[in-house]
């Protein structure tokens, strides 16, 4: 039960969007998929709702062989970045949409969709046009449209994407709470690690086409398989072969053999989080994440020579991803980290 | 930036001095003219056998043309944008021919195709079937002249649109036709509306490639233009002025009866274009062509 895809393969012209892809999605579970962009991942999630044909490989829902069924037929609901809210109808005709194509009698469908605009909190907008809500409201809105049909699975393309950061982060706890309460087998596509961390169950990490690795938030973050993993789920500072998590970086004021000399090139205060950006004799530029009270008992100040000691360090061995954003260039890191983590705050 | 309002209220002038030379005064000319002596005389020429019948026969040039011109345009706009082939660039030259041939031209080439020497002429009259000097042929003129209007309208439209809300109508459960319906149709309503107005205008006003194929024989195979005109030659100008009025109010009427239907859509809430979106229809006066 649930979802499966099996060795699915799509190119777009010389652009392999799909290379051998296969993933599991448990029943009633809420899955994402994150990668950068160009990874495959939407065109995963079209595939499984039909509105991308597949080259090579099988989609199976609910235990049935799905690949060949066009969209209509699939029962899965699907929210697009963009909403894709019917702009000629009003909330209650964008929601009552699926219903009146599967010609439901008007009362039952009035009550039908009475009940999910509370659960989406727009009671009080139906009448309104899209035009004249805001862009959560929007997006409310094309969900409860998606769920209205009752959908075998729930298929969100970026769902949060276009929205500012307050808004998306209400959306997402609200997400999860929603999906407590429905418990429809979910899949949805994200970029943003900490997005997918905070409401998936499980995470499949793509890249270029492929799945890199699956598992929890945990699994992923504290077993990552590979470079690509460790780099793209939470931050990472690269130290010869070694990777190590700016919060495993200690900063000591002594040296001893375990230590590296490094210049305090930067102090940055986030909050509870202190970001102490420093330059190694080699060149390379890491960072190291500090509490208040640490910096405090350091005494740092920018400029001066410290020493850092990795306190847990990963390598692999063998063959490295072709491409590791934030892994080879620290500071690609730290500017990319520094966007998310203010736009969350 | 903001220009001084010396030179602001200089360009309103001129754009209303220059539209006002241009196109009201001429078209004020012939109301003036019209109904200098009230409105007994336009009304007297106006209810002639000749005229009713040139009235007629021009609503059935509308009412044949102006349909088939919007399914097939319609139709070709669904084809040129969502199913991108090599074609697509040869229907999309073909399709602006008309702009770029004068009527006139179209007029002779179906005189070619459709004369006694022509290709499917001889063929057509052996089994009693009359193209030329009959109505069919001014229907052939009409739809030609006035082709391209609802595909260049709607194109853009659909354009803009985007694919999405139909692939949202699909995985909701619309088959093609009930998306087309419920979806599309709805969205591009806009574009097709003024496509429509503009045909309308065009087939109410054509004259040069109807002149040609239909031989402008008074009761028969004279429509309103050519009313107008074979007036004006022979001197009566109180028909021709009072013609030319019919002409215009037709045209007028098409448009009232566009922004009557906006006004509802306005009405109960759903979104109209801003006026930078919509296309005036400009050629809704031109009387003939």
């Amino acid at each position: 039960m649930g979802i499966a895809v099996e060795g699915a393969r799509k190119r777009f012209g010389d652009f392999q969007a799909l290379d051998d892809v296969s993933i599991d999605v448990p029943d009633g579970s809420l899955t994402a998929l994150l990668g950068p962009s160009g990874s495959g991942k939407s065109t995963l999630l079209r595939a499984i709702a039909g509105l991308e044909d597949l080259d090579a490989g099988q989609v199976v829902i609910n235990g049935q062989d799905a690949t060949a069924t066009p969209a209509q037929k699939r029962e899965v609901g699907f929210v697009f970045q963009h909403y894709a809210a019917f702009k000629h109808m009003t909330v209650f005709g964008n929601v009552a949409f699926g219903l009146k194509i599967r010609k439901w009698d008007k009362a039952k469908t009035s009550a039908r969709v009475h009940e999910l605009l509370r659960l989406v909190q727009l009671d009080g907008l139906a009448e309104r046009y899209p035009d004249q809500l805001s862009g959560g409201q929007r997006q409310r809105m094309a969900l409860a449209r998606a769920l209205a049909v009752e959908p075998q699975v729930l298929l969100l393309d970026e769902p949060f994407g276009a929205l500012d950061a307050k808004v998306r982060k209400d959306l997402r706890t609200w997400l999860r709470r929603l999906h407590e309460e429905m418990h429809v087998t979910t899949i949805f596509v994200t970029h943003d690690q900490e997005e997918a961390m905070d409401v998936a169950e499980q995470l499949v990490v793509m890249n270029e086409g492929r799945v890199e690795q699956s598992g929890t938030a945990d699994d992923l973050y504290e077993h990552p398989a590979n470079e690509f993993v460790m780099s793209f789920v939470g931050e990472v500072n690269r130290l010869g072969e070694h990777f190590v998590r700016p919060h495993d970086m200690e900063v000591v004021l002594e040296a001893d053999e375990r230590t590296e000399e490094a210049l305090v090139q930067r102090i940055v205060a986030l909050g509870f989080e202190i970001r102490v950006e420093l330059l190694l004799g080699d060149g390379t530029e890491v960072w190291a994440q500090l509490t208040r009270a640490e910096l405090q008992r350091l005494e740092l100040r920018e400029g001066q020579i410290a020493y850092l000691r990795p306190v847990q360090a990963k390598s692999f061995n063998g063959s490295s991803p072709p491409q590791t954003p934030g892994a080879s260039t620290p500071q690609g890191s730290v500017g990319e980290g520094e966007a998310e983590r203010s736009a969350a705050v | 930036m903001t220009p001084a309002a010396p030179a602001k209220w200089g360009l309103r002038g001129l754009a209303f001095g220059y539209l006002g030379l241009l196109l009201l005064a001429p078209v004020g000319m012939i109301f003036y003219k019209t109904f200098e002596h009230g409105l007994g005389p336009p009304v007297e020429a106006m209810t002639s056998p000749d005229a009713l019948h040139a009235i007629q026969l021009t609503l059935l040039m509308v009412a044949v043309a102006v349909p088939l011109n919007t399914i097939f345009g319609v139709g070709c706009a669904l084809l040129l944008v969502r199913h991108r082939w090599w074609g697509n660039g040869v229907i999309d030259g073909i399709i602006n021919l008309p702009f770029a041939i004068s009527p006139i031209v179209v007029g002779l080439s179906l005189y070619l195709l459709y004369g006694d020497n022509g290709w499917f002429g001889p063929t057509l009259s052996e089994w009693g079937f009359q193209v030329l000097f009959s109505w069919p042929g001014m229907v052939l003129a009409s739809i030609f002249v006035s082709l391209p209007f609802v595909v260049r309208e709607t194109v853009p439209v659909l354009h803009e649109i985007g694919t999405e809300q139909e692939q949202a109508a699909s995985t909701l459960g619309a088959n093609g036709w009930q998306t087309f319906w419920r979806i599309t149709l709805p969205a591009i309503r806009w574009g097709v509306a003024y496509g429509v107005v503009l045909t309308t205008a065009r087939v109410l006003g054509e004259f040069g490639a109807v002149t040609i194929v239909s031989g402008s024989i008074s009761g028969e195979t004279e429509t309103m233009p050519l009313f107008v005109a074979k007036a004006f030659e022979q001197f009566n100008e109180e028909a021709a002025y009072a013609g030319a009025i019919v002409l215009a109010l037709l045209a007028l009427t098409t448009l009232l009866l566009m922004s009557v239907g906006g006004r509802k859509a306005k009405a109960s809430g759903a979104p109209i274009p801003s006026v930078a979106e919509v296309p005036a229809p400009i050629s809704t006066m031109k009387e003939g062509s």
